[in-house]
């Protein structure tokens, strides 16, 4: 008998004791199955250059997307503003999805409601359905502000939002002085990171359109669509208040991701005040740190009289060097010593290790700009970036890759993949392999098909846990990631060594 | 123990109503009930259109028939049809484990969506879909067939998927099955199990021709999707007990177990809502009478066993015994072992529409009752059903909001919640012991004898972690 009282063994082992095995003998008669060789043939072809090829040669079909829809950006830029609810208009099970996806990243509850359209709304159009859900929404959960954006339903049969919210506050579904900014989230246009910057601009619009702009001394900081949010934005904040800056982030999500288990469930916590959010149009410039999340956005910033900066994750050293310049060169405040001996820090760690990233090669995928970062920092420690991919970058994102690849020598044999999928990274690891993979969990499939170490870094990670609250921002996250990158490595080499009778299985390293 | 009278739940579930607008306040209270003992329903109406804002739990059809039904099928490439985003949120999420080398023979794991992009919304796509089954072809020249799982936007578009797919059946030599499983159709997930059910009848089932060998003794597994191996630790004892399994739907399923289900001489039928539908086209056009089982928990499987063997001459009448027999001591020592330490625990359920009633004798196996239950997108049928394992004054909740969930909790205390990923962390939050009762919380399988002993550490492990005792900082105890 495979079970017992004294060792329940569940999954992980049960199925291959031999009783299970038998029964999948037994079952797959009934399957009819390819012949084993016949698989086999067919798995070592679809790593082959031919497959590649064909792989290559698709036009229409997406396999294995790096990239998630519009809207799913929108609900986590909404859930950085203080006491804010995301209503996401159109068919309710996208908002099931979204709220899901974002609780198995975080581990944390994700609040969403959903207008619930069904076929009469497809219709009718969906007013109805907005007007009841918005008083719905604002009696049961008591939000300081309705963010609202819009699933494919909404999109396709053209439910004009800023009608519709305008048309259910006069019905007094809630009161007319009540926060509802909104944004059109088409999930055919873009990914998620298109999505975060339509809310985004959604908000600002709201708070700041027809409002009279004096400019003060502080600054905005826009971070993105990030899974590093919650140790990200501390980070940053403790980096800007040791520079002694007055700033105000536009959309702090740290709190509301990271809510503490002490009895009492919190749908609400932290974000940026609607009053910050009101006076940050006075800011002297708004700082994006992912061009991708505010493509649209930081223009319009620019356009109310803001200086405007963007960066690509300010992760590693150099980047981290160019983001406190530009805030210093900004507010007139100096990068004091505490930072520089972080600097310090990491050049040191990096120096400590150099021996082992040497010459390593990588592919990696993730959001572009944090993709960008990636490469930059893997240069900088000496490793060599080979396949990058981005299946929602774009040819300006594939261009500037390639600049910072051709900067440094270890970037010669380096490609940057715009728009490709994680299918087509399974074949480039099969035809061209590499050392390491860097990327999100969906890189597991990946490391088991290519054998290729997967490094967990991304959005999402569901099958580790609690990586998000330490940061990979700054000089601080640049350690944490070395110390990821490196585990990996040396564990390999221990891994390696031990299957080599034991030689090279060094006690110091 | 919840001491809670019938009148104080009756309170409860004004108090909650309270907060709703009017209009929401009457439609909301046709949801919620008490259990009176001896009724024939749970005194709810269900299965009707979620209240817009509330925060409903529910998902959509695709949903049902891409995550449920149809996405098990291992051999079939399903196509997520329309934007992006569906497809990659429900990617690998349900944890339907099956045999197979990925992206060769077995396509369970793998995201595959036509992306559609604004041209497509405009122009149709159609000639998009065309291509890609054509390029599906080329890339998995072993599977065997493909389904065409419609989001949103096609039903809106005015797309014509049963064209295309007819064509290229012809066209690529295999089957090709579209679904319309919109989002918007219907109120919930529940009408995209029954879309995708009536689509595995036309587009397999009628087409079939089978070839195949059956004997007195053959059977198939029908709705079990094989959530962390629930599938063949069901099967393992229906095989003991003497019987030939012939088909698995879905989970662990495969094209040609779907095609050979007519030759069954019973169906085993566990999730009643998903696929009831199929299996009464089975019994209606070609005979097969089917049986509803259960098993969770050592009393009903055992139940369970005998009423399938009722079907059969002695010798599985003698193997249904054997089998019971043979896994007692296990039982036994399983119930020895967690039952003192669970005893007199309560828990609350809100799930799907089958898995309440399911698990509550299973509960009851390790000493615990149920305090409170609903479900997301039951119909009347399965309200009727759950009466059978109900106590009086049992709270009953339908499509229950988040909002709801939380007064309730607050208000019943369970020992133990079990429901999605989305309510995981409130309740946790709030110091309740929660187990995720979709995907097992990543644990199971949960179905047989082997499954139960799983169930039983897992809620023992969840009730009595030393976490709960950590909840309030000591400073501000007492
Ligand atoms: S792609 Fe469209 S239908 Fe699918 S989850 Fe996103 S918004 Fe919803
Ligand atoms: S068991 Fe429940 S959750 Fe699972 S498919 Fe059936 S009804 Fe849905």
């Amino acid at each position: 008998m495979p079970q017992s009282a004294d060792l329940v063994k569940d999954h992980t082992r049960l199925f291959q004791e031999p009783e299970y095995q038998a029964l999948l003998a037994r079952k797959s008669e009934f399957e009819c199955g390819h012949p084993a060789e016949e698989v086999a043939r067919v798995a070592e072809w679809t790593k082959s250059w031919d497959y590649r090829e064909k792989n290559f040669a698709r036009e229409a079909v997406v396999i294995n997307p790096a990239k998630a829809c519009q809207p799913l950006g929108a609900v986590f830029a909404a859930a950085g503003f203080e006491k804010t609810l995301s209503f996401v208009h159109g068919s309710q099970g996208c908002v099931a999805y979204y709220r899901s996806h974002l609780s198995r990243h975080f581990k944390e509850p994700t609040s969403a409601v959903s207008s619930s359209m069904t076929e009469d709304a497809a219709v009718f159009g969906g007013l109805a359905n907005l007007t009841e859900g918005l008083a719905n929404a604002y009696a049961l959960y008591k939000p300081g502000m309705i963010a609202v954006s819009t699933t494919c339903m909404a999109e396709v049969i053209g439910d004009d939002l800023f009608a519709f919210i305008k048309q259910s506050k006069d019905k007094g579904a809630v009161p007319q002085d009540f926060d509802v900014p909104f944004a059109h989230t088409p999930a055919f246009v873009g990914s998620h990171t298109t999505g975060y910057d339509n809310m985004i601009k959604g908000v600002l619009h709201h708070f700041w359109e027809g409002k009279q702009r004096t400019a003060g001394d502080s600054i905005n900081i826009i971070s993105g669509f990030d899974g590093y949010s919650v140790g990200n934005l501390r980070e940053l904040k403790r980096m800007l208040d040791l520079m002694g800056v007055s700033y105000t982030i536009l959309s702090d999500t740290s709190d509301v991701f990271d809510t503490p288990t002490d009895g009492h469930y919190r749908m609400y916590d932290g974000g940026t005040t609607l009053e910050a959010t009101r006076a940050a149009l006075n800011a002297s410039a708004t700082l994006s740190l992912q061009t991708a999340c505010t493509a649209k956005t930081l223009p319009w910033i620019a356009e109310k009289g803001q200086a405007t900066r963007s960066f690509n994750y300010p992760l590693g050293v150099g980047a981290t060097d160019e983001f406190l310049m530009a805030v210093s060169a900004l507010t007139g405040k100096a990068i004091p010593e505490a930072l520089e001996k972080e600097r310090g820090r990491l050049v040191d760690a990096i120096a400590d290790s150099a021996a082992y990233l040497h010459g390593k090669r990588f592919a990696l995928f993730g959001d572009p700009d944090q993709a960008i970062g990636l490469t930059r920092f893997l240069l900088e420690v000496g490793a060599e970036p080979v396949h990058i991919l981005a299946t929602n970058g774009d040819k300006h994102w594939a261009a500037r890759v390639g600049t910072i690849l051709a900067d440094s020598p270890y970037g010669k044999g380096g490609k940057a993949w715009a728009g490709k999928d994680l299918w087509h990274l399974r074949s480039l690891l099969a035809t061209e392999p590499v050392d390491f993979l860097i990327g999100s969990s969906y890189g597991k499939y990946l490391e088991r098909d290519c054998k290729v170490p997967l490094i967990r870094v991304g959005f999402p990670i569901f099958d580790r846990h609690h990586h998000h609250r330490s940061p990979v921002f700054g000089y601080q996250g640049g350690i944490n990631l070395l110390v990821k990158i490196l585990d990996k490595i040396l564990d390999e080499a221990d891994r390696e060594s031990i299957a080599n009778d034991g030689i090279s299985f060094d006690l110091t390293r | 123990m919840n001491a809670m009278t019938k009148e104080d739940t009756r309170t409860l579930i004004a108090d909650v109503l309270e907060a709703y607008p009017e209009k929401s306040r009457k439609k909301r209270a046709k949801h919620l009930s008490v259990y009176e003992e001896g009724k024939s329903d749970c005194g709810v109406k269900s299965n009707i259109k979620s209240i817009p804002g509330v925060m409903t739990v529910r998902g959509c059809s695709y949903a049902g028939s891409k995550g449920v039904v149809w996405g098990p099928i291992k051999d079939m490439l399903h196509i997520s049809h329309g934007p992006v985003g569906c497809g990659q949120y429900s990617w690998s999420q349900r944890r339907n484990y099956a045999t197979g080398t990925t992206g060769v023979d077995n396509f369970v794991t793998m995201q595959v969506t036509s992306d559609f992009q604004e041209k497509d919304v405009v122009f149709g796509g159609d000639k998009k879909l065309d291509k890609i089954i054509d390029e599906l072809a080329t890339l998995f020249p072993l599977s065997r067939g493909i389904s065409v799982q419609s989001e949103c936007p096609i039903g809106l578009i005015g797309d014509d998927i049963e064209a295309v797919s007819r064509r290229k059946a012809k066209e690529v030599g295999k089957t090709v099955v579209p679904v319309r499983c919109e989002g918007f159709r219907g109120v919930s997930q529940s009408l995209g199990h029954h879309i995708a059910n009536d689509t595995v009848r036309d587009w397999v089932l009628e087409k079939a021709k089978v070839d195949f060998k059956d004997t007195p003794y053959d059977v198939a597994i029908i709705g079990d999707y094989n959530i962390g191996g629930d599938a063949w630790s069901s099967r393992i004892l229906i095989e003991e007990m003497g019987l030939r399994v012939i088909a698995q739907w879905s989970g662990d399923g495969s094209l040609a177990e779907m095609e050979k289900t007519p030759k069954a001489k019973l169906n085993l039928l566990h999730c009643y809502r998903s696929m009831n539908y199929i299996s009464r086209y089975m019994e209606e056009k070609h005979g097969i009478p089917w049986l509803e089982y259960n098993f969770f928990g050592p009393t009903q499987i055992a139940a369970s066993l005998r009423k399938i063997a009722s079907h059969f001459d002695d010798t599985i009448k003698e193997g249904a015994e054997r089998v019971i027999a043979k896994y007692q001591p296990m039982v036994d020592a399983i119930i020895a072992k967690y039952r003192p330490r669970l005893e007199g625990k309560t828990v609350m359920l809100y799930v799907g529409g089958l898995r309440p009633r399911h698990t509550v004798d299973a509960y009851g196996d390790i000493g615990m009752q149920a305090v409170g239950m609903g479900y997301e997108f039951a119909h009347n049928d399965d309200y009727q059903r759950t009466t059978h394992y109900l106590k009086d004054g049992t709270l009953i909740f339908d499509d229950a909001s988040e909002y709801e969930l939380e007064k309730f909790v607050q208000a019943l205390k369970p020992d133990l919640v079990g429901s999605g990923i989305k309510e995981k962390y409130v309740f946790q939050k709030m110091g309740v012991p929660f187990r995720q009762m979709h995907s097992w919380d990543y644990s199971g399988p949960y179905h047989g004898y082997d499954g139960f002993a799983i169930f039983a550490r897992d809620m023992d492990m969840a009730v009595n972690s030393p976490v709960w005792s950590l909840i309030k900082a000591p400073w501000k105890q007492g």
